[in-house]
């Protein structure tokens, strides 16, 4: 299908870390079911890195392939690195996505950054950027 | 096996239409409107294929306009009632919330300028009724349009009906026909519709060409300038093959609509009960009066454009009126209009059929579907929140 490229299709067809972690040190989940599509990310943290990432989302194929993308882009990185992945390089990684698609990889950069200040928070720790965070409805 | 199941977007051209367009192309190519013999051939074929077109129609082949197809028929037809009527200084009109955009739009320039648009609440069930339509008539009304078939859901309006309601008060009646034309009886006159538009491609016939059905006696308003053709009404040297292939797909289609609607709904009828059985899911629109090729479903939980991309794998090519598959944020107005929320509508499913359609295909997307929808489910935050019942299910 010429509408996505094929590392699209490929984090579609197979989406990677796909699921839920039970015990997990963080969770972040943006979107709303009203623009259709949701993204739900789950961390587990282990001495400030990203030892393990789940995710479930409920979207079309680019926000699918780009919550695959994004878990891929975070595994085993230090937190400070993860806060840095942006929505772009998400979609640079897929090797693009349509320009009306974009707004479905925003979804995956809030997710995890959702995620990282629900830990940041659980834990007591100051969240060091402010960039928006769209909660879920 | 590919199959093919959205034919209301479009569908394969049959062999008669194909062929009926060849010599068009090749040794009859003049222009009709030229004196010389291959151009009044032409013109001879387009006048045989006025003929057929009104044949099918029950109208008089003066009666028809061809068009760049059903879009420029819409167009055309409520902007010329839109002129008739602010001439007696009518400006009402009366339409539906589910029309397709080549009339909500066309309304929506008029409204700009000036006319005043009721749309009408479509039930749950996908239809309009009579009723509704005589209430919102009122002195000033220029114009009732309601479409005969839905599109999306595929429910069949009271169009007689809805027809002699408008002849009792005296209003034009335009009816967007195009996703019925070819698959359902029409008889504009018994049916008292004043206006009707059709396009080819949607019975087997080519892209880019369709007709408009003007009673005699209503004045069309040019939506293209320029030289005499189609009786000064719509310019532009006549696109004679496709015309031709329309006229042959159309006899076609209405020599065998009660032949193929037979065959056609019963594969219907067997995905509607296979779909139904997957949970948490609904049948868009009444299952009766249906389009005898229309299927569409919600299912919880889930978006469209992933369902669909995932049964393109499995290749079954459908559709959805989710709004990732739109472009736009929101999901289609026709699923909202009959009342879903935003976030069933994005899990929307379309399969149209055709006579081509066969036992085989309808037994592999009653496989495909419900693997699909369960795998997608499986990912989704949705699911998950409503199977643990922190949200209360919909469907
Ligand atoms: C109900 C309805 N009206 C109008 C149109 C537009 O027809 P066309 O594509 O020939 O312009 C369509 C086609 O999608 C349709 O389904
Ligand atoms: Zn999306």
């Amino acid at each position: 299908m010429a509408l996505y490229s094929e590392k699209v299709m490929d984090h579609f067809t197979h989406p990677r870390n796909v699921g839920i972690i039970e015990d997990a040190d963080g969770i972040g989940e943006v979107g709303n079911g009203k623009c259709g599509d949701i993204m739900k990310i789950y961390l587990k943290i282990k001495d400030g890195m990203v030892s393990d990432v789940k995710f479930e989302t409920f979207g079309c194929g680019s926000a699918i392939a780009s919550s695959s993308m994004a878990t891929e882009m975070i595994k085993g990185k230090p937190l400070s690195d993860v806060l840095t992945v942006t929505n772009k390089a998400v979609a640079e990684a897929l090797g693009g996505l349509p320009a009306y698609k974009m707004h479905c990889s925003v979804l995956a950069e809030e997710a995890i950054k959702a995620a990282v200040k629900d830990y940041y928070d659980k834990n007591g720790i100051e969240y060091p950027i402010d960039s928006p965070i769209c909660p879920a409805v | 096996m590919k199959v093919y199941v959205d034919n209301a977007a479009t569908t394969k051209m049959s062999r008669t239409a194909i062929d009926a367009m060849l010599p068009y192309m090749e040794a009859l190519y003049g222009n009709p409107s030229s004196l010389y013999s291959i151009g009044q051939a032409a013109a001879e074929a387009l006048q045989r294929a006025r003929e057929t077109t009104a044949k099918c129609l029950g109208c008089e082949a003066r009666e028809i306009t061809f068009t760049s197809g059903g879009s420029e028929a819409d167009n055309q037809a409520i902007i010329s009632a839109a002129a008739l009527g602010e001439k007696k200084g009518k400006k009402h009109i009366i339409s539906t919330e589910f029309e397709h955009h080549a009339v909500l739009h066309t309304l929506n320039k008029l409204e700009k300028q000036g006319f005043e648009i009721t749309l009408l609440n479509v039930h749950e069930n996908g239809i309009v009724t009579k009723e509704q339509v005589a209430s919102a008539i009122r002195e000033d009304t220029c114009l009732v349009t309601v479409m005969y078939a839905n599109n999306e859901i595929g429910t069949i309006q009271p169009i007689a009906e809805i027809g002699a309601v408008c002849k009792e008060k005296c209003v034009l009646f335009h009816t967007d026909a195009v996703q019925a034309a070819g698959h359902l009886h029409i008889d504009v006159k018994k049916q008292n519709i004043d206006m009707l538009s059709l396009s080819a491609h949607k019975f087997h016939g080519p892209k880019g060409i369709g007709a408009l059905y003007a009673r005699k006696g209503i004045q069309l308003t040019n939506i293209i300038e320029g030289g005499a053709q189609e009786r000064g009404k719509r310019a532009g040297t006549e696109n004679v093959p496709a015309i031709m292939g329309m006229a042959a797909a159309f006899e076609e289609a209405c020599g065998y609509i009660d032949k193929n609607s037979a065959k056609i709904s019963a594969l219907r009828d067997k995905l509607i009960d296979g779909l139904s059985k997957i949970p948490h899911s609904i049948l868009n629109g009444a299952r009766e009066p249906r389009l005898p090729g229309n299927v569409n479903f919600c299912f919880e939980g889930i978006e469209g454009e992933s369902l669909l991309l995932l049964l393109d794998q499995k290749n079954v090519s459908a559709s959805s009126g989710s709004a990732c598959t739109s472009g736009s944020l929101d999901p289609s107005h026709v699923l909202l209009a009959i009342g879903r929320s935003h976030e069933i509508a994005h899990g929307s499913l379309r399969l149209s059929l055709s006579k081509w359609n066969t036992e085989e295909e309808a037994a592999h997307i009653l496989k495909a579907v419900p693997e699909v929808v369960a795998y997608l489910r499986n990912m989704s935050p949705v699911w998950r929140d409503l199977k643990e019942s922190k949200k209360k299910f919909i469907l």
